[in-house]
């Protein structure tokens, strides 16, 4: 008990404290507040920017391909081979990430990868098209293998809590399908929709080493500015990288009360 | 029943496209892993990869060090949440906030935090290199924690907390009795989980490794990444099928367990 709340102080609490109070002061010292008026500097403006605009896109796409899949393994019906591959896959899949999977994705859509090569075969020129792996959409493709399968797994328990009663009451009504998902469905899922997103936005925006190993540290996402900050000073400010984990710390912070607040209202549901 | 046969086109629809995108990236990488011999199909690059005494030596380094956390993390997490259990249960919550920290505090943020706190005096840790194995070791139990806890916190709630431990008492057994020969065997199919998980995160984990400048096997694989152009799939692969063995051992146990708990062991 004691131990481990010790632990907890030393090697958690304190390098928090340390990255909040130097957020906070100068060079010297001194507390400032010029770190933290420094985030809205355009090269750090533009850092957060790529980096919310991959998290968002990723937790939309991964949201809506996500849901879809859980969709066709439970209320869809898919036959019972596939939605025992696809239940195993996907806790597999969420679990995958770092250097392995940008290992991964340059070998099946790099440059001479074996889908790149397979298109080839068939005159596309997937690289002719202007893609390339190494940029904004390939990153956004490569986190879509670890974000959709997350979404498999929040929403498949939150597709099997709607009632059959529910879909057969509707019917009796002479509701469409569409209405049924409009005025019933949906609104019963949205906060464990939304709050599965939100969790699919914290896995991208606070993830590094699939960038780095992928892009080199070219895409210049909020976390990559980070680690080329610990490495040398890059931007003249030695304090500066404290505001900006502290910005990115504030993101998530936001992120996890949200997703809180939302879980809390779907177990309402599912009970 | 025109909706039924129309959901189940849809079904399928989506569910092939869910298994294109497992399986495709899957097959690929093993298809550019075997291809290191111009022209023939060969296991050239699985052989480079296990031939590379860097590779070994890393591997070990990191299986090593995966174990190191796993005995501090057990060591911390469970005589911990047993006792949250059976005297401070309003406690629980907040001990469930902080194992959610490392959930908020993204790793590249956190390793900034320990550099700037443990490269200096007073608590001076990455000077030698056994300090910084064990700064790198506490920083991997903090990155699992939310694994590991959790997995210890699930397996207490269907256990009988209160009930056990008197029993214990009243034959005599001391504290240390009761955790180890009470409430660790009934939790062992909770701390083997909570064990694998830390192993699969920690054994190809890149960060902490790769900043803390230790010889891991994260920032090896970067190397690789970096020079070799077939050998990397190989490592991708190699890795993929790592996490498979600790999922599919987890289910495999877990399964197990479950069997066993009514029977009051």
């Amino acid at each position: 008990m004691v131990p481990f709340f010790v632990f907890i102080a030393f090697f958690l609490l304190l390098p928090a404290t340390v990255l909040l109070t130097g957020s906070f002061q100068d060079g010297e010292g001194q507390f400032t507040l010029a770190n933290l008026a420094s985030l809205f500097d355009p090269y750090i403006l533009k850092a957060y920017s790529i980096s919310l605009q991959v998290s968002i896109t990723t937790s939309l796409l991964g949201g809506l391909l996500g849901f879809l899949v859980a969709y066709a393994i439970t209320v869809g019906g898919a036959p019972g081979w596939m939605r025992g591959i696809l239940t195993t896959f996907s806790g597999l899949a969420a679990n995958f990430g770092g250097v392995p999977l940008a290992f991964a994705f340059i070998a099946t859509v790099g440059r001479t990868g074996f889908l790149t090569a397979l298109l080839k075969t068939v005159n596309i020129d997937l690289y002719g098209t202007g893609f390339t792996l190494y940029s904004f959409w390939g990153l956004t493709l490569t986190y879509l293998y670890f974000e959709f399968p997350l979404m498999v797994l929040v929403m498949t328990p939150a597709l099997t809590g709607l009632r059959h009663e529910w879909r057969e009451a509707c019917e009796n009504l002479g509701a469409s399908p569409w209405q049924y998902w409009r005025y019933v469905a949906l609104p019963i899922l949205w906060p464990s929709l939304l709050g599965a997103m939100i969790l699919l936005f914290g896995s991208a925006f606070g993830a590094y080493a699939t960038a780095q190993a992928l892009t080199g540290g070219s895409l210049l996402l909020v976390t990559i500015l980070i680690g080329q900050q610990i490495r040398g000073d890059v931007l003249g400010n030695a304090n500066l990288g404290y505001a900006l984990a502290l910005g990115m710390v504030v993101i998530m912070a936001l992120c996890l009360t949200g997703y809180t607040v939302l879980y809390q209202r779907t177990t309402r549901w599912l009970k | 029943m025109t909706n039924g046969r129309r959901a189940t086109f849809w079904a399928w629809l989506w569910g092939l496209v869910g298994l294109l995108y497992f399986f495709v990236p899957l097959y690929g990488t093993l298809d550019f892993s075997l291809r290191a011999k111009r022209g023939e199909i060969s296991l050239l690059a699985y052989q480079n990869v296990f031939g590379d005494p860097q590779f070994l030596a890393s591997f070990a380094y990191s299986a090593r060090m995966a174990l190191l956390t796993i005995l501090i993390s057990i060591l911390l997490v469970v005589p911990t949440a047993y006792w949250l259990h059976l005297k401070l249960p309003k406690l629980r919550p907040v001990v469930e906030l902080i194992t959610l920290l490392p959930f908020i505090i993204p790793v590249i943020v956190y390793v900034f935090g320990l550099i700037r706190t443990f490269s200096r005096p007073p608590f001076l840790l990455t000077q030698t290199e056994w300090t910084t194995d064990l700064l790198l070791a506490s920083a991997y139990v903090v990155i699992s924690l939310p694994y590991m806890y959790r997995a210890v916190d699930t397996g207490l709630n269907t256990l009988d907390v209160h009930t056990l431990t008197e029993a214990a008492q009243s034959l005599g057994a001391s504290w240390p009795a009761i955790i180890l020969r009470v409430i660790v065997p009934n939790l062992r199919v909770a701390i083997l989980s909570g064990a694998l998980l830390t192993f699969a995160t920690v054994i190809g984990e890149l960060i902490l490794a790769d900043f803390l400048v230790r010889p891991a096997l994260g920032p090896y694989m970067v190397l690789m990444g970096q020079s070799r152009a077939y050998e990397p799939a190989a490592l991708g692969l190699l890795s993929f099928a790592l996490t498979w063995i600790s999922m599919g051992l987890i289910q495999f146990f877990s399964r197990g367990g479950a069997a066993l708990h009514p029977s009051g062991r």
